[in-house]
């Protein structure tokens, strides 16, 4: 009984903490400052917020572990919604902060609604970028990493290149690589598959190189021949190390992905931001930040959910 | 019958990186004729090359000198015709029990004729149920027993066994003592054991091989004639003991003796 009257209590918090964020909006008085929006842009988010919640809460009575997962997670929703209430009341009802560089949360949610589209545009723009430059800095990435790691001689004549130029910073390229390729979209190309395959190939050929020898003699005992060896030993063995690399990779690749945006690209999020900035409207600048961190987030959490499927025998062994 | 090795005059050198010191001779002027389908177990003090001479029959080293020969064919390299259980488990990690067990059938590209032979050797050593687990969700006897059966799957001639059994438990080690001899009686291969537990050797072998300390010969061959299946506390036992064990410590200078009772 007691326990149920406590998940009672912290989902009831949520909801008391969004009426909450809504009377604070109408009943204080504003500074005047921020620029008004045509419509309350805040308010829906934060009841649209609202009604996803009471649905899922709705379902979590029939189904078990959605509700335990609910339950987890309510009291961090109405932390982060007491925050971004906070955050309002600061910037549109007192005069703490200045109001050009902190817009308030209508005015940020509503051009993200308005330009939606021209968004979607650059969110579109900047994926492509950043998936071509990636699957082509993963494969070379891979490709030299299993060379050097598995080759001596290979690995005596690549690993001093790899180690002096793997290390210069992608951002100091930039120069470089816009006047040696042909178009801007190559170098960026390049740029950011440069950035994913350092990494890539320093843990894949550190992940092949420390593969338990007795291993591959086991496999010989057992008729493997040298390519079998490598396809069904050293490569799998070696994957929880590649991964490490693809994330590093991964990580490395957004910031090269702003850096070259916003030198010399005329779109994507990067571009978007550092156009906004110029145009003193940071509304739109933080719109920006929201997205791209939405955005890697999401290619983050993707690569967690690929990693948990490849590495499932790997389960309570390592975590990171 | 096959599985007949004969070792001629085998030395086993290691170059010692450091100029400055000798090489390590490991065997030395060693021979021995290994009749098809017998049980041997090889016995010695530390260090004596008893795994040096297992991993020269197995190919995964050549020999310096001398010559190992096997059903009329010199030993260059591993195959299968001999299965090798390493010291520890060794399976794959990133492979479920069933994926290593089959694991030579497919490098050989005959997984498709023998599929019926690796449900047959999970039956035989008792992990149905297990086929689908990764060998971390396993105990280490049943990871033995895993690694055991990926040996011994592709019906090799001669099985190598390096301490196959030194990190388990007492009662799982007697047990498995007992299916590696189940296993060795119906399949009828050459068994060839590095042990460093006397009395395993005797209740196992037919012809136990002591070996002296380095560079390691031939000390004295001791053919263990009781009857099987032998129980574990036969008076007999005893006088096979004591005389291994007079034989290990009338070496000379011999090193570190290392037995278990």
């Amino acid at each position: 009984m007691k326990r149920y009257i406590t998940i009672i209590i912290k989902l009831i918090l949520t909801i008391i903490a969004v009426l909450l964020s809504v009377a604070a909006y109408y009943g204080l008085n504003d500074n005047g400052k921020q620029k008004a929006t045509e419509y309350p842009y805040y308010v829906y988010f934060i009841l649209i917020v609202l009604g996803i919640y009471i649905i899922i809460a709705a379902a979590s009575v029939f189904l078990r572990t959605l509700r335990s997962r609910l339950v987890h997670k309510a009291p961090l929703l109405t932390g982060i919604i007491i925050f971004i209430a906070l955050i309002n009341i600061i910037t549109t009802k007192t005069t703490m902060l200045p109001t050009l560089y902190f817009p308030s949360l209508d005015r940020i949610i509503g051009l993200i609604y308005e330009q939606k589209y021209f968004l979607l545009e650059n969110i579109i723009s900047s994926l492509k970028l950043l998936i071509t430059g990636f699957i082509w800095g993963a494969s070379i990435g891979f490709l030299t990493g299993l060379a050097l790691g598995y080759n001596k001689k290979v690995g005596y004549w690549l690993n001093p290149v790899t180690k002096f130029i793997g290390p210069i910073p992608t951002t100091a390229w930039i120069p470089l690589a816009l006047s040696v390729f042909p178009t801007t979209n190559t170098a960026n190309i390049f740029l950011i598959a440069f950035a994913v395959w350092f990494p890539v190939t320093l843990m894949t050929s550190s992940g092949i190189q420390s593969t338990n020898q007795v291993h591959f003699e086991v496999s010989s005992t057992l008729g493997a021949s040298t390519f079998y060896k490598v396809i069904h030993v050293a490569i799998p063995s070696a994957m929880p190390s590649i991964f490490l690399g693809v994330f590093y990779g991964t990580v490395s690749s957004f910031a090269t992905l702003m850096a070259v945006e916003m030198n010399g690209n005329s779109s994507g999020i990067g571009w978007y931001i550092n156009w906004q900035k110029q145009v003193m409207m940071y509304d739109g600048v933080y719109a920006g930040l929201i997205i791209i961190a939405v955005l890697c987030s999401l290619i983050l959490t993707l690569l967690f959910k690929v990693r948990d499927r490849v590495l499932v025998w790997q389960k309570g062994v390592i975590k990171w | 019958m096959v599985g007949n090795i004969s070792i001629q005059n085998v030395r086993k050198e290691f170059v010692n990186q450091d100029s400055s010191q000798e090489n390590i001779v490991a065997l030395n002027d060693f021979t021995l004729d290994i009749q098809p389908g017998t049980f041997i177990s090889l016995i010695g003090p530390s260090g004596c090359g008893k795994s040096t001479l297992l991993r020269l029959i197995g190919g995964l080293d050549r020999p310096s000198s001398g010559s190992i020969v096997l059903d009329g064919k010199e030993i260059k390299k591993p195959g299968s015709d001999r299965g090798f259980a390493f010291q520890g488990s060794n399976l794959f990690p990133w492979l479920t029990v069933e994926q290593n067990i089959s694991f030579g059938l497919k490098a050989r590209h005959i997984y498709k004729d023998k599929k019926k032979d690796v449900q047959d050797f999970i039956d035989l050593i008792g992990l149905n149920g297990f086929e689908k687990s990764y060998p971390h969700q396993l105990s280490g006897g049943m990871n033995q027993r895993a690694s055991l059966a990926r040996a011994l799957v592709g019906h090799p001639k001669v099985l190598l066994l390096d301490e196959p059994l030194g990190a388990l438990d007492a009662f799982t080690r007697m047990n498995l003592q007992d299916e590696i001899l189940e296993i060795w009686q119906k399949h009828s291969m050459t068994m060839i054991m590095v042990t460093h537990d006397v009395d395993e050797a005797i209740y196992m072998s037919d012809r136990v091989v002591v070996m002296s300390a380095r560079p390691s010969k031939v000390e004295a061959v001791i053919d263990i004639e009781l009857p099987r299946p032998r129980a574990r506390a036969q008076d007999t036992f005893q006088v096979y003991r004591s005389k291994i064990l007079d034989i290990l410590n009338l070496g000379g200078d011999i090193g570190t003796i290392e037995y278990q009772i």
